[in-house]
């Protein structure tokens, strides 16, 4: 079975910096990794490959330099790398930004899973993954933690959830987005790491998806970021001391003065 | 300082440096406290491919040499010297195979070693033979002939001590006496498989230092191994360990000098954080001067490691002298500057809530095993003496 692995390239920081003007993240001068969340997903992909044969396809849409978080997932276990990069694709939202992978996942084809992280650490929507399975119209199962089975056909999975987990049985092909919880991503190799670095990676453009121009970039996006702001912190609470009756008292009247 | 490694070298130590940072630092104190033998750290570095970086590439190694491996044993040391021995002495044991073995045992045993599915020890060291390897008890008592079934087979009886590795490998290389009255020319050096009959391990031995590692007795009871099973030929035993050791005292050399890398990372760190009267220890010239020579012991002792090590790969007739130069250098340096590391950081150092302490004890086994340190003098020194023997 084919798998697609679709990753992202982020700041290596939790602390990146946002341009006032553009409201968009300022990447120069910063470390650049394989999200996270992504890695998990790389090595699930891996470890189905390892089960079940066929082989992995790492995607990407980003600026060239995409193309190292693309090698690392090859020195990580994946077969190939798609680097789908494009001027036109630039202010992308997550609509967009999905279309356009999804796009990009049909002219790969032949796939049996496509696995995603749960989310990005720089944007942290959750929405690209959830996008493609909408866009290519096909069954998708979030936040999964663990595999229970599959095959060519169909899926067992457990979906996390604040209270547990579900059991999610899915036709394929379909999508999941993983967490943390369903593996520990390997340490790549050394053979990996030399296979990376002279892979072919395969760079396409908005041309070579057959992507409806209007539906790309900025102009593709239906939603616009107005501000990224730090909350101000909670002050802390007031803290009335005194006998029962006193302390009752006192926060009767503060509360009078309260809208109630 | 800039050791021009190449491309693929500094792949390895970029990756070893990961792994000892990210799943062995973690880790080193708890396994040196219980005293367990690592297995799930030897896991993640047969995944990432280590164990066959110093092996050929038709055994399915990656073709790098004994640089490569002192590369990756000097950065896994740097988090915890008994964990890179786990892995150094599967390089050990499998260095007679490569050296003096057939290509049929190359091919059998050299793949499984390289994978890391299996890890190798190198059996030399009795009760009574240390330092005088010559003093081998252990025999090997040939039965039949080339006409017997698989060529006939070797009776081996004996006791191995303080064998590095044992109960936790599969492939073990022995040094046994198949001819008592020809001395060092009658001892032969043979490949046992773990589980082979006859064959147990002793209790584990408690120690000072590099207490992950497993150091245990290896038992031969009429333990029957095929003759196919000889290294090189009988009566070749000896020359066969003495080359191994020359190749990889180097390895000895990498642990010591990252053990000492190790320790003197932590203190340095504390001694830029501790403050006395008023100020940073390190605004002090006593503890400067400290650094100072600690910082330059260690990398003189780097490039004379990594100088013999590119000799031995060069394939070089005669290393003894240099092999031997580098792990007694290295190794002395290791226990200075780990003894050094503890008095930097004061009673935190010899604290065991803090790791400088386990890199003093772990570093003091490298001025013993793989030769004491003395045999290492008479080694250079006899060379020297040849050599301008040979010059008048």
């Amino acid at each position: 079975m084919n798998i697609i692995v679709c990753i992202k390239q982020v700041p290596n920081t939790t602390d990146v910096k946002i341009d006032p003007a553009t409201n968009t993240l300022v990447r120069d001068g910063v470390e650049s990794v394989i999200n996270p969340f992504d890695a998990y997903a790389i090595e699930e992909a891996v470890r189905l490959k390892e089960k079940l044969g066929g082989k992995v396809t790492a995607v990407t849409m980003g600026p060239p330099q995409a193309e190292k978080a693309l090698r690392d997932a090859i020195a990580l276990g994946c077969d190939e790398g798609v680097l789908v990069s494009d001027r036109k694709f630039a202010g992308s939202d997550t609509w967009a930004t999905s279309y356009t992978l999804s796009a990009a996942i049909e002219k790969i084809g032949d796939y049996g899973v496509i696995v995603c992280g749960k989310q990005a650490s720089d944007g942290d929507t959750a929405q690209v993954g959830p996008g493609i399975s909408a866009h290519l119209d096909i069954p998708q199962v979030t936040y999964v933690r663990k595999i229970r089975g599959i095959n060519e056909k169909t899926a067992v999975v457990e979906r996390m959830t604040e209270e547990g987990f579900d059991v999610v049985e899915t036709p394929l092909p379909c999508l999941f987005t993983v967490v943390k919880e369903i593996n520990t991503p390997r340490m790549p190799s050394i053979k990996g790491m030399m296979r990376a670095k002279s892979a072919k990676i395969s760079k396409w453009t908005a041309a070579d998806i057959d992507a409806e121009p209007a539906a790309l970039g900025l102009d593709g996006s239906p939603t616009r970021v107005v501000k990224i702001f730090t909350p101000e912190p909670r002050k802390g609470g007031e803290i009335i001391s005194g006998s029962a009756g006193d302390v009752a008292k006192e926060l009767a009247e503060l509360l009078k003065g309260e809208v109630v | 300082m800039d050791y021009f490694l190449n491309e693929q070298q500094i792949m390895v130590r970029d990756l070893a440096r990961r792994i000892a940072r990210e799943k062995i630092a973690p880790v080193a104190a708890q396994y040196d406290e219980s005293e367990e033998f690592a297995w799930p750290i030897m896991k993640v570095l047969a995944e990432s491919d280590l164990f066959g970086i110093y092996i050929p590439e038709q055994y399915g190694g990656l073709g790098g040499g004994i640089l490569d491996m002192c590369v990756v044993t000097e950065e896994l040391s740097r988090a915890c010297g008994a964990i890179a021995l786990g892995y150094a002495s599967s390089a050990l044991g499998a260095l007679p195979i490569m050296i003096s073995g057939s290509e049929e045992q190359k091919k059998k045993y050299l793949p499984e070693i390289a994978s890391g599915r299996k890890l190798a020890a190198f059996c030399l060291t009795e009760a009574g033979a240390g330092s005088d390897a010559t003093a081998i008890q252990t025999t090997a008592r040939k039965e039949g002939d080339s006409s017997s079934p698989g060529g006939g087979k070797y009776i081996l009886n004996g006791t191995k001590q303080w064998i590095t590795n044992a109960g936790e490998a599969e492939i073990y290389t022995v040094i046994a006496m198949t001819d008592k009255k020809k001395g060092v020319r009658g001892a032969s050096a043979f490949i046992v498989e773990k589980g082979t009959k006859g064959m147990e391990f002793g209790k584990k031995e408690k120690k000072m230092g590099i207490r992950a590692s497993a150091t245990r007795e290896v038992i031969f009871t009429d333990c029957e191994v095929p003759a196919a099973n000889l290294i090189s030929r009988e009566g070749m035993g000896f020359i066969a360990a003495l080359k191994t050791l020359d190749t990889s005292r180097p390895g000895v050399a990498a642990q010591a000098v990252g053990m000492a890398q190790g320790a003197f990372d932590h203190a340095l760190n504390y001694a830029r954080t501790r403050v006395q009267f008023g100020q940073p220890v390190t605004g002090f010239q006593a503890v400067q001067h400290m650094i100072a020579d600690m910082g330059t012991q260690i990398e003189a002792a780097r490039a004379l490691t990594y100088a013999v090590a590119r000799m031995v790969d060069s394939g070089a007739k005669s290393i003894s002298r240099e092999s031997a130069m580098a792990k007694l250098f290295a190794s002395d340096m290791a226990m200075k500057v780990t003894t050094d590391a503890v008095q930097l950081m004061g009673g935190y150092g010899y604290m065991r809530d803090y790791p400088v302490e386990k890199f003093m004890r772990d570093a003091k086994i490298t001025q013993i095993y793989e030769g004491t340190n003395q045999i290492q003098r008479n080694v250079i020194a006899a060379n020297l003496i040849k050599e301008s023997l040979q010059k008048d």
